[in-house]
């Protein structure tokens, strides 16, 4: 059976202005794999449910996870003040994650992350690495020059940095540099702010190739039963019978057609 | 040390069950507790059709708990049929099934449809939904309305026949004893309690619905009151919920007078949570030398 488990905190760090790197020893996550999440709860009167937070790394031996998140709010807060040895309770890893069989076939994939949206990049970059044995192209979208974890990427994919004023490469967002550096990709997978996933999705559509999106929404249970977290869908989910789909559970990764009508 | 409870002619290996709604139809939690542990399965509101619900944001965290809008959005009578009746065929619990509906007729629609169903033992009507905005919370809300519901309902139904209370009424006994005057077989409360939140800082309610129902340990202390004064009101059975979080909590309210209780949203917060209620409710009574479960029933007055 599955279970919530007890993780404990082996790191904890401020990478950049509101922004978190936690590393947890978890029992066992054998199966998770590149954009799927974990609820974490931090566990007070006030802030009962669980916060869905993307897999950012995921230890060869699986044994240990990174989680890198904003503080957005009192949950994440209190999170954000974990110590080294202590505890948190997670459940996971949950939801889909990205295709790698399909993630494979592609020739020239490429890989967007915007924000907060970049952690779940991280993973994807690695296995796509180790699966095809080539390194994705990465682009990477921030607000400014406080930029958190592009370094990260150096072994295991090409990083190309976007920042809305300019101070380090692109100025803009990632369609901003996609355009610049005039990449053709034959596959997009992303994670970002809605108006940057509908750009994907709007280029995708034009291109005529697949973007995989990965959605946030505001979930109670993370695991399909309460209904709190759909997304409108272009046609009928097979599960609801209706133009829903669960983003803990259908999700959070979508092609951007069947998503964000 | 006995578990069983009895409700409507029905018995229950334990009075343990899940509130409606948080639980699927069990698939999901499937793989996080035993099911066939649970005194009943009650399952998501139904209706006759597919029902889209409402738009996100649906839930939000409040103090000790959540509000959801989530406006009943289930796949219809026909795929819960064939697909979670099917589900639940395979194991060896209770199922209570909850109706839903914006008319009576609706509501006899799927009654009718299930009558039939051996794997349903009991249907649960709500009347109480916060959250749409058509029939649900209206027949609730009225007692001359949930007695002309109830009535009709008891005339087309098979199975016993549970009336799911709303808390939002100025007097819950005076709503037990219409249901229990037309002839519910029990009744079960509480629902959530209407709420609502708003962002201060862009000064926009959170939820895209506005209100919400209320539900976590923070409602608890109504609930009990609630559950208290409706079973003194009637001589049918009570099913009490409403921030149940652990095993003290469910024995709170089978001594303020409920016979079976459901665990709520203690399941979004830890998946387990239903059986370990369970577990420590065995654990109260063998602490506290208590023999059958039915002992503690209305035992506080």
């Amino acid at each position: 059976m599955k279970k919530k488990i007890t993780a404990k905190v082996l790191k904890q760090e401020e990478l950049t202005n509101g922004i978190y790197s936690l590393y947890l020893e978890v029992e066992d996550f054998a199966d998770a794999h590149s954009g799927q999440f974990v609820m974490i709860y931090p566990g007070a009167g006030e802030n009962l449910l669980g916060r869905p937070i993307s897999l950012c790394e995921v230890s060869g031996d699986r044994r240990i996870i990174r989680l890198v998140y904003r503080v957005a709010g009192a949950g994440t807060y209190r999170i954000s003040h974990l110590k080294e040895k202590e505890t948190v309770q997670v459940l996971g890893p949950l939801g889909n994650g990205y295709d790698m069989e399909i993630a494979d076939k592609a020739q020239t994939p490429i890989l967007m992350g915007g924000g907060i949206g970049i952690p779940p990049m991280l993973q994807l970059a690695k296995d796509i690495y180790a699966v095809s044995g080539r390194k994705p192209i990465v682009l990477l979208g921030y607000r400014d020059r406080n930029l958190f974890l592009a370094d990260c990427f150096e072994e295991t994919a090409q990083v190309i940095i976007a920042t809305e004023d300019g101070s380090v490469g692109t100025k803009g967002n990632v369609m901003d540099a996609l355009r610049e550096k005039a990449l053709n990709p034959d596959m997009i997978c992303a994670c970002g702010p809605m108006p940057m996933l509908r750009a994907i999705k709007n280029y995708a559509v034009e291109s005529d190739i697949k973007a995989y999106i990965s959605l946030e929404e505001r979930m109670a249970c993370g695991v399909g039963a309460c209904l709190g977290c759909v997304t409108k869908t272009a046609h009928i989910d097979d599960h609801s019978k209706v133009n829903n789909a669960r983003v803990c559970t259908e999700g959070p990764v979508f092609e951007a057609r069947e998503v964000l009508p | 040390m006995n578990m069983k409870v009895k409700i409507a002619g029905v018995e229950f290996k334990n009075p343990v069950t899940v509130a409606s709604g948080t639980f699927g139809s069990g698939m999901e939690y499937g793989e996080f507790v035993d099911l066939n542990r649970l005194g009943a399965i009650t399952t998501k509101g139904v209706a006759n059709v597919p029902w889209e619900g409402n738009p996100t944001p649906r839930v939000t965290e409040v103090y000790g708990g959540m509000l959801n809008a989530i406006g009943l959005q289930n796949p219809g009578i026909d795929v819960f049929i064939e697909r979670d009746l099917a589900f639940l065929e395979k194991y060896d619990t209770r199922v209570i099934v909850n109706v839903c509906g914006h008319t009576v007729e609706e509501y006899l629609e799927v009654v009718e449809r299930l009558s039939d169903e051996k794997r349903v033992d009991l249907l649960e009507i709500n009347v109480s939904c916060p959250n749409v905005k058509q029939g649900a919370i209206a027949f609730g809300q009225k007692a001359s309305e949930l007695e002309k519901i109830t009535k009709a309902i008891k005339e087309k139904a098979k199975q016993p026949v549970i009336m799911k209370l709303s808390p939002n009424v100025t007097d819950i006994a005076e709503m037990a004893k219409a249901a229990e005057s037309a002839g519910a077989d029990a009744i079960s409360l509480i629902n959530t309690i209407t709420g609502m939140k708003i962002d201060v800082r862009t000064r926009k309610f959170v939820l895209a619905n506005k209100t919400g129902g209320m539900s976590g340990p923070a409602i608890k202390p109504v609930a009990v009151r609630m559950v208290y004064q409706a079973s003194h009101a009637v001589n049918i059975p009570v099913i009490g919920m409403g921030g149940i979080m652990k095993g003290e909590d469910a024995i709170e309210f089978m001594l303020a007078g409920a016979a079976m209780v459901s665990v709520g949203a203690a399941n979004f917060i830890n998946p387990g949570a239903s059986i370990q209620v369970l577990e420590e409710m065995e654990k109260y009574m063998e602490r506290y030398g208590v023999n059958d479960i039915n002992e503690l029933v209305g035992a506080v007055t």
